[in-house]
This record gives structure tokens, C-alpha cells and sequence, in this order.
């Protein structure tokens, strides 16, 4: 950089930065599966992976599909509101898991279940102070906000 | 008068000594009030409870180690162009700072994931990104002290910095590339309706603000250090030559 004139150092960065740009764009673009973090439902239902494929499946747990069976084993519906997929976990669920909350699941599918080994809570970005929710809820004006 | 005047290194000490005592004062008041309130005059969250309030950490952590960059990156590019050396060296002066603020986020991130997801770590885009800023902090650091030359390593870790941008920038915007990941998207944002309550939100604009302040000074103070480190070495070497 030292012998270059000021003009051609210009130049040079300007090619980096487009050089740079290029590239980004290229490899996000070919490596956009590898480098999302999870399947929608919908993209599995359009695409089922073979059972031996570990992946991720995310989406939000819907209303009224929970089923607790006996032991640990829980059951639920994941959408994205497209489609809906069945998924079935043994294991502790973390805090957060509810209905219409957001998850990803890590698992295979297997014979149009997916059977996850580890299920985690998808947080939003919503907050909202606890009495305030509570107050809404008892004059049930309350609203569940949309889940991502 | 214009802006590189400041780029006189004696015009560049007297100026931020004179700021300096100023800044220091509203940086601390800031954090102070903002920590403060945000710790313990905040509700909890109707879903994380008191795990929300890692949030006043983790935010202005992380914006002002991804913002810290991109001065850094102005800073590289002024030295490139115009060949100021106050500029080169408080590029140089802020990586210190920068990779504290990403490690805080890192480690409070982890600490609310755990709490919230159900795991310390995910492979993520945008902590993946976050990650490997983290670690082009560190290979800016080591390559400032791996080379002799002054300007040469000006002028490499101004390129390292360039190349180093992609992650800053996809840190704050992988969650819009890429949607389908495990952090959430922005909860502050200008242009669209608000996610964050108030209760929440106004505590946190006061954090950014101190730690914005917090930054601004540590660099301007540290950017003087290197001012004087430069000259001491320049006048050792001088006496080395006269004796």
C-alpha cells in the first residue's frame, strides 16, 4: 500500500469491497440449507428427508396438540401454518415449551413422525412485563402474540 | 476549520483531554442509572421472568461489539486513503475493547439461551457469526504485535478489518438472510411496531447509551496512549542514533 498513489489505493479498496461482497453473496446463497438453522414443517412435508437424515425441524407448537403419555414420552403438532408435522420426545422439554410457542426440534422422521432427541424453546421478540399480561388475561382481553 | 485537524496528534490529545473528564461522568451515570433500573426496578417477563434482565447486559454488549467494528473499519480505511496515523491507531486501540464487549455477549447469551432454549450453544447463523467476529478480534490483535513495521501493520490489519466486516454485518443481519434460525430477530427496531414494552425498552436505551459512552471514551483514552507510546519509541530511538 505505501508505493501506491492515493488514487490506485482507492481503487484497490473499492475492488476488495466488491470482491468481498461477491463472495458473501455466492456462498450464502449456494450453502442457504446448510447454513439455516432448521426446516420448516412445510419444507419436510414437500421434501421428506430419508430416516436416516438428522435434522432440525422448527415452527410453533400447536393449540391443543399436546398429548402426555405414559413416562416421559410427549406428543405434538409443529406448524408453520402450511403444514403440520407429529413429533414425539422423550426427555425434559425446556420451560418455555407451550402451545403456540416456537421450537426446533433436533430428529429424524421416521414413517411421517418426527422422532426428536432434543427439543428447544424458539424465544420471539417479544416482551412484555408479567402483571401487565396478567391483568390483560383477567379482563380476557388478552391476545397471544404471533409466534415466529 | 474542518475534521482532520483532528488528525494532528497534539490537536488529537488536547481536544479529548479537555472531553475526556466530561465523557467519563455521563458514561458512568449512564451505565449506572441504566443497570440499575434495568436490574432491579424492571418487572419480570411474563415468560422469562427475571431471565429478561440478562438483556441489559447482553444488548448493548453485542451492539457495541458489532458497532466497535465497523469504527474500527472507518478508521482502517481513513488510514488507507488519507494516511493519518491517529486514525490507524485508534483502529488499533479499540480491538481491545471490541473483543471484551463480544466476549460479554457471548457469555451472557449462553447464560440466557440456557435459561430460555434449553442449551448453552447453538450453531446458529447469527451466533456462528457473532463467533467467528470473536475470533477475527483476536487474529486482528495478534497480527498488530506479529508485525515490526508500523505501517505495514497498518496497513494489513486495515485489509483484516475489511475482510472481518462481512461478519460483523451478518452478526446484526443474518437473522434477515437467513430466517430460519434459533435467535430471535431484532426487538428494537425504528421503522416497525414495538416488541419490547416500555417497561423493558426505556431501561435498555439507557445501557446502550452508557455503554456507547463507555466505549467512545476507553478508545479516545486508549488512542492517546498509543499517541504517546509512538513518540516515546520514536525518542528512544532518536537518542539510540545520537549516542
Amino acid at each position: 500500500m505505501k508505493s501506491l498513489k492515493k488514487q490506485r489505493r482507492i481503487q484497490v479498496i473499492a475492488l476488495t469491497v466488491v470482491a468481498l461482497v461477491v463472495a458473501t453473496g455466492l456462498i450464502g446463497y449456494a450453502m442457504r440449507d446448510g447454513i439455516n438453522f432448521f426446516r420448516s414443517p412445510s419444507q419436510v412435508v414437500a421434501e421428506p428427508p430419508a430416516a436416516s437424515e438428522v435434522f432440525r425441524i422448527g415452527g410453533l407448537v400447536e393449540e391443543g396438540s399436546i398429548v402426555r403419555g405414559q413416562g416421559e414420552t410427549v406428543r405434538f403438532s409443529v406448524t408453520d401454518g402450511g403444514a403440520s408435522v407429529a413429533v414425539s420426545y422423550t426427555g425434559v422439554l425446556p420451560d418455555l415449551f407451550s402451545e403456540n410457542e416456537g421450537m426446533v426440534g433436533t430428529g429424524r422422521y421416521v414413517n411421517g413422525v418426527f422422532e426428536a432427541s432434543e427439543i428447544l424453546a424458539k424465544h420471539d421478540e417479544t416482551y412484555m412485563p408479567k402483571e401487565v399480561v396478567d391483568a390483560l388475561k383477567e379482563q380476557g382481553v388478552y391476545k397471544e402474540p404471533e409466534g415466529s | 476549520m474542518s475534521i482532520w485537524e483532528y488528525a494532528n496528534p497534539k490537536k488529537f490529545l488536547t481536544t479529548s483531554e479537555r472531553v475526556l473528564p466530561v465523557l467519563w461522568v455521563l458514561a458512568g451515570v449512564l451505565c449506572a442509572v441504566g443497570l440499575i433500573w434495568g436490574f432491579f426496578f424492571t418487572p419480570d417477563d411474563y415468560r422469562q421472568g427475571a431471565s429478561v434482565k440478562i438483556m441489559f447486559v447482553h444488548v448493548p454488549a453485542a451492539f457495541i461489539a458489532i458497532n466497535a467494528w465497523f469504527m474500527m473499519l472507518v478508521a482502517s480505511l481513513i488510514w488507507v486513503i488519507r494516511r493519518h496515523h491517529v486514525s490507524a491507531l485508534a483502529a488499533k486501540a479499540a480491538a481491545p475493547v471490541g473483543v471484551v464487549m463480544t466476549l460479554i455477549a457471548l457469555i451472557t447469551g449462553a447464560l440466557w439461551g440456557h435459561q430460555i432454549w434449553g442449551t448453552w450453544w447453538v450453531w446458529d447463523p447469527r451466533l456462528t457469526s457473532f463467533l467467528v467476529l470473536f475470533l477475527f478480534y483476536l487474529g486482528y490483535i495478534a497480527l498488530w504485535s506479529a508485525i515490526e513495521d508500523p505501517d505495514t501493520a497498518a496497513d494489513l490489519t486495515s485489509i483484516l478489518c475489511l475482510v472481518g466486516s462481512v461478519f460483523a454485518v451478518l452478526s446484526r443481519y443474518a437473522v434477515l438472510f437467513w430466517n430460519q434460525g434459533l435467535h430471535q430477530g431484532a426487538s428494537l427496531s425504528l421503522d416497525k411496531e414495538e416488541n419490547v414494552a416500555d417497561a423493558f425498552s426505556n431501561p435498555l436505551y439507557v445501557c446502550m447509551a452508557g455503554f456507547g459512552f463507555l466505549f467512545l471514551v476507553l478508545v479516545l483514552y486508549r488512542t492517546g496512549t498509543e499517541i504517546r507510546a509512538r513518540r516515546i519509541r520514536a525518542l528512544m530511538m532518536r537518542e539510540r542514533m545520537d549516542a
